[in-house]
């Protein structure tokens, strides 16, 4: 057994779990927290997609030990109150889903990519950045628009507060 | 998953301690381990995690020597700036491997100690003559790389870091599975202060190799045309679903083509 200590959306949380036990299993299971899918269970649709130290990766593919000690945000850490994040809002308003079942994995993933990207994204990085999460309804085209309306809105909403700092 | 035990290294020498216990694996990034272990290609009784040892970490360019830990992460060598310049065929070849998420985790100490004959840090290490450095000793990379998942790695000895010089160019041209991303053919070309190297991933039935051909043609010209109607022999390759021998032998002569021209541009 395993103490696995983390920091989960802000929160500090420990628990024990078996040596064995994944990432996304401790969310799930143990946390509650199951906005974090598992899919494919082997590292290629990114259902599973979480931030660990502030880095997108496929919580399937880490054990929880291995994580102790790191601070993770998943789905249920982006909102703020009833507010939306902007990439989730972008993806209710563009469509960005269907079925739902990738959106929390494609949203981990979008957060992370705009934030790596603060010069801005275009549509063909987007695609390329999205090579780890597989959807099976929409066929990209409305994600890929969501994702880049959130980005264009982040980047106003960051000079916006600059201004504001300044 | 099976029941494993995982034990988090405190130090190097608490590593190779704890690798004594049972069949224990290294495990960094995990993002082909973890993997192997659900399928169970991979039965490690206990887990040793070095992956957040400070020794390990890290890209240090001194002048023309470059020397990357063993547990820096793909992202981390895609992006360290002194490394796009000193060598920015080995930061691009970073940015091809996986997806985001798994460049986030996946460490070029791994991806060496595992050699899958598709991966290309490989075809890298090979074509720059790097030498890897490890507890124990230091291996060139001529001898490292043993066949099919197999290294000069000895039973418990731990990859700590590459290092090598930075070539005068270079350049790496994969042909991905779009699937798996792992390479059907892989080429990365050097041209350094041991003349030219050339190394084949992802085609050979022994995994990662030099190409003799490409490097006497492109020894006496650095430049594609030295290239032109260059026949491969399809002995020695593989042939599975993605690719037959012969599809592959022309494609090491396709990438090595592009990889001269990316390096020469």
């Amino acid at each position: 057994m395993s103490d696995v200590s983390l920091t989960v959306n802000g929160r500090r949380v420990s628990g024990s779990a078996e040596d064995r036990t994944l990432l996304v299993h401790f969310l799930r299971e143990h946390l509650g927290l199951t906005g974090t899918h598992v899919g494919c269970d082997t590292s290629q649709c990114g259902a599973c997609v979480v931030h660990v130290d502030g880095r997108a990766v496929k919580s399937c593919t880490m054990l929880a030990a291995q994580a102790s000690g790191s601070t993770v945000v998943t789905i249920e850490g982006l909102s703020d109150g009833a507010e939306l994040h902007p990439v989730q809002a972008a993806f209710k308003e563009y469509h960005g889903l269907q079925c739902g079942f990738c959106t929390p994995g494609m949203i981990m993933t979008a957060t992370d990519m705009i934030a790596r990207h603060p010069q801005g994204l275009d549509e063909a990085t987007v695609r390329a950045e999205l090579d780890g999460n597989i959807c099976r309804c929409t066929g990209y085209h409305n994600i890929v628009k969501a994702i880049l309306a959130a980005s264009e809105t982040m980047a106003k909403g960051a000079k916006g507060k600059a201004k504001q700092a300044a | 998953m099976y029941s494993v035990n995982y034990h988090r290294a405190s130090s190097l020498a608490d590593a190779a301690k704890l690798m004594k216990n049972g069949d224990a694996k290294l495990l960094s990034g995990g993002m082909t381990l973890i993997p192997a272990m659900k399928t169970r290609l991979a039965s490690p009784s206990d887990l040793v995690d070095v992956s957040r040892l400070n020794d390990l970490q890290g890209v240090k360019v001194s002048g023309k020597t470059v020397t990357i830990g063993a547990a820096t992460t793909h992202y981390d060598v895609y992006s360290d700036e002194k490394l796009r310049k000193a060598c920015p065929a080995l930061a691009h070849l970073a940015s091809l491997i996986g997806d985001p998420a798994v460049r986030h985790k996946g460490t070029i100490g791994g991806s060496i100690a595992n050699n899958d004959p598709a991966a290309d840090y490989p075809a890298a290490l090979l074509a720059l003559g790097a030498t890897i450095i490890t507890n124990k000793r230091e291996i060139a990379a001529d001898k490292f790389f043993k066949g099919l998942f197999e290294t000069a790695l000895k039973e418990g000895e731990i990859a700590t870091a590459v290092s090598f010089t930075a070539p005068a160019k270079a350049a790496y041209q994969k042909f991905r599975n779009p699937a798996s991303r792992y390479a059907i053919v892989g080429v990365f070309v050097a041209k350094g202060k041991d003349g030219v190297r050339v190394a084949v991933t992802g085609a050979g039935e022994d995994g990662v190799f030099r190409s003799k051909e490409i490097e006497a043609a492109l020894a006496k010209n650095f430049d594609a045309a030295a290239l032109a109607g260059l026949k491969l022999p399809a002995k020695g390759l593989m042939s599975d679903i993605h690719a037959s021998a012969d599809y592959r032998a022309n494609l090491i002569a396709v990438m090595a083509k592009r990889a001269v021209m990316a390096a020469n541009a």
